[in-house]
């Protein structure tokens, strides 16, 4: 006997709402199994977990704040994956934009320089990642060179050239040769939009990304090209519609919005240069764009998902003392239900009897 | 007990300020510590040991003290962790790694009744203290023990960054190896992470390849040793005793012992009496221990023993001078008769005979 997955000819749109809702139930009940086997309340861990981030300002700040880097990075991605190419590099994208941005703000470090720097530096780590991004993206129009393989590998290339500044040229002079820059004067640093609070306007700059997105994906011939290029590539072609073009276009676009996310984070959040400056958000962005099924909404509201279950696993550890294993065992089991729940709305299951297929 | 370094003499003025104004801290019945480590604990090295100071906690004071721990929170994102511990009802929080060195400063700030202490790094304030352990002492003595070992005359060292402790750590070695073995040659290789078992395992298998014997580390795993013990060839453990994992290959380990100072710390919140304060301890105020020395000749364990007494009295300093830089140059001698400890601390230089470069 065998299984089989049919497409569903049509799916209802209240199936395809629900799916995720059903994901998430599954994926608690299976890891609250998994908690109640290691002699733990379930209830206790879903109260620490998911309602106490959310009911309390502070944590919802901080989710926030973890969201940010993730959003961006993910709705940039979303143009790459929707025309179905592999930007695999957004992490290298993300340390490229905050290596050009830092550059201005350690070069006027100590300076009188006004509040033209920060707007300079966020468009420095723009055009950083975007020109990182371009790269993957010229390699696979003039050659066609894979853009899994290039962009991914260009990640080590971006992480080294940071290890590299924060080692040698870059390394604060009084920091007794530690590996950090000076920190950033108050003229480099993204504000934060509360008064004392973390959040800072990167979240903002998500939001509108999220917006435009939204407006662009739907609304324009543009995301209309994409669309079509992913699905239909000869189609495409027929249309009239440069493959190239687009190409480079998405690359552009996605590693611009990662290069923000670089410069936002480094300058918003950690201050300084130093030689790691993400805990693998351009990896993480990967998650959030499937999660999010490359709506822009949808990436927002799986940003936020995701940054619950880091904060909500950090909690857990704190609290209920439970290992970090089990988090991370959370993520994957969570990311799997969704796709899966997707999977089974748009597509039907048959038991074949042996020998009783084609 | 412990020796006091950089700026002691400024924290001291500051808690002065602050106990004038009544700040200071009441003796407390029950308090809670927690822990932010880089690692995960199972890692055998770094973090394992911080985590047996933090159990070590837990005995000494039944009843009285509860602990926490995060475990592998990334230095780039390790503020938020810090701040949960923070505002979970901490009393005292332990952050140990170098990385966490700003987040700590900013959630100390924000929370000036929370004691915070950092581990080697080298900012404080009123209510952020600062430790250390001077691991050098140890790899002297290794260093010795491989430099009379060798007999293909190269020995290795599996460092994890370029950084400062790691290059002092370096050095030491190559310098205990030289004072018993003029013509001793050493290879270096860095595995640029703290803890990753596959990577650390390349780096030992790339130095046993080309014709190293004795094997030193500064990374967190067994892998290395267990690498040499693979080989026949020998090791030295790292951050805690790894003679279960390469019970042949290792000759002794240099054994990170937080426990007292964890413990002296937490009495002292308890005591109302904890005071910022930057605290660098070796091997004679137990916060640096070998573990015992095993698989080598007599004539060997002799000279490690006596070179190690000789660092507890204080008669044996790992950088005395004159200490000669890669191109033959003399250092300048800023301390007393020796490197001073902040030459140390920010160490960026190879001694003569490392052929390797510093990687930039």
């Amino acid at each position: 006997m065998r299984i089989e997955l049919t497409p569903r000819t049509s799916v209802s749109p209240v199936a395809r709402a629900l799916a995720p809702v059903a994901a998430f139930i599954t994926s608690f009940l299976i890891a609250g199994f998994v908690i109640w086997l290691m002699g733990r309340s379930p209830i206790d861990a879903f109260d620490v977990y998911v309602l106490q981030p959310l009911s309390d300002p502070w944590s919802l700040q901080e989710l926030l704040v973890k969201a940010t880097p993730l959003a961006l990075i993910a709705i940039g991605l979303s143009y790459c994956f929707r025309a179905s190419l592999w930007n695999i590099g957004a992490e290298g994208q993300y340390v490229m934009g905050a290596i050009f941005g830092s550059w201005l703000a350690l070069k006027t470090h100590g300076t009188d320089a006004g509040t033209w720097v920060l707007p300079l530096m966020l468009i420095l780590g723009v055009i950083g990642g975007a020109l990182y991004g371009l790269i993957p993206a010229f390699l696979k129009t003039r050659f066609g060179v894979n853009e899994i393989l290039t962009s991914l590998m260009l990640v080590y290339v971006a992480q080294l050239t940071l290890d590299y500044l924060a080692r040698g040229p870059w390394r604060d002079p009084k920091g007794f040769n530690f590996p950090q820059s000076v920190t950033f004067d108050t003229a480099a640093t993204v504000p934060p939009i509360l008064e004392a609070g973390r959040v800072h306007y990167g979240f903002v700059f998500a939001l509108i990304a999220v917006a435009v997105t939204a407006v662009v994906l739907g609304r324009t011939l543009f995301g209309y090209r994409l669309k079509l290029t992913g699905d239909a590539p000869r189609a495409a072609r027929f249309a009239g519609f440069s493959s190239k073009a687009t190409v480079m276009a998405v690359f552009a676009i996605s590693g611009g919005l990662a290069g923000l996310a670089g410069i936002t984070e480094v300058s918003g959040q950690i201050g300084q240069i130093q030689p790691s400056i993400s805990p693998g958000y351009g990896f993480t962005a990967i998650t959030v764009a499937f999660l999010g099924r490359l709506n822009p909404i949808g990436i927002l509201v799986a940003a936020l998902v995701v940054a619950l279950t880091f904060i909500g696993g950090e909690s857990a550890q704190i609290m209920l003392k439970l290992p970090l294993d089990l988090t991370q065992a959370f993520q994957g089991i969570l990311l799997l239900c969704v796709l899966a729940a997707d999977a089974l709305v748009s597509n039907r299951i048959r038991l074949v009897a042996r020998g009783g297929g084609k | 007990m412990f020796s006091c370094k950089l700026f002691g003499a400024v924290a001291g003025v500051a808690v002065a300020a602050l106990s004038a104004t009544g700040a200071l801290a009441q003796a407390k019945d029950k308090i809670k510590v927690g822990f932010i480590y880089v690692g995960p604990v199972g890692d055998h090295g770094w973090s394992y040991q911080h985590d047996q100071g933090r159990q070590a906690i837990e005995k000494a004071f039944p009843g009285k003290v509860t602990t926490t721990f995060v475990e592998s929170v990334p230095e780039a994102d390790s503020e938020r962790a810090i701040e949960q511990l923070a505002r979970t009802g901490h009393d005292l929080i332990f952050t140990t790694s170098f990385g966490f060195m700003e987040p700590t400063l900013k959630v100390a700030k924000k929370y000036p009744n929370i004691k915070f202490e950092h581990a080697t790094g080298f900012k404080r304030a009123p209510n952020l203290a600062t430790y250390a352990a001077k691991f050098h002492e140890g790899r002297y003595i290794i260093g010795q023990i491989a430099g009379k070992m060798t007999k293909s005359n190269t020995i290795g060292y599996v460092g994890a960054f370029p950084i400062p402790e790691v290059i002092a750590g370096i050095n030491a070695f190559y310098l205990g190896a030289q004072s018993v073995n003029p013509d001793v040659k050493i290879k270096i290789v860095f595995a640029n992470t703290w803890y990753d078992p596959a990577k650390e395992g390349d780096a030992a298998k790339a130095l046993l390849d080309q014709g190293v014997d004795m094997l030193a580390q500064h990374t967190d795993s067994p892998a290395p040793i267990q690498a040499a013990e693979a080989r026949g060839k020998f090791g030295f453990g790292q951050a805690s005793d790894m003679e279960r994992f390469a019970p042949k290959a290792q000759l002794t380990a240099i054994v990170d012992n937080w426990n007292d100072y964890y413990v002296e710390r937490t009495k002292a919140v308890l005591d109302g009496t904890w005071k910022s304060q930057d605290v660098w301890g070796g091997i004679d105020s137990h916060m640096v221990v070998m573990s015992p020395y095993k698989n080598m000749p007599d004539d060997v364990k002799k000279l490690a023993q006596e070179t190690e007494a000789a660092i507890k009295a204080g008669t044996l300093n790992p950088f005395k001078c004159p200490v000669i830089g890669q191109d033959g140059k003399e250092i300048e001698c800023k301390g007393n008769g020796a490197l001073s400890d902040e030459q140390v601390l920010g160490m960026n230089f190879y001694v003569k005979g490392i052929e390797d470069k510093i990687p930039q």
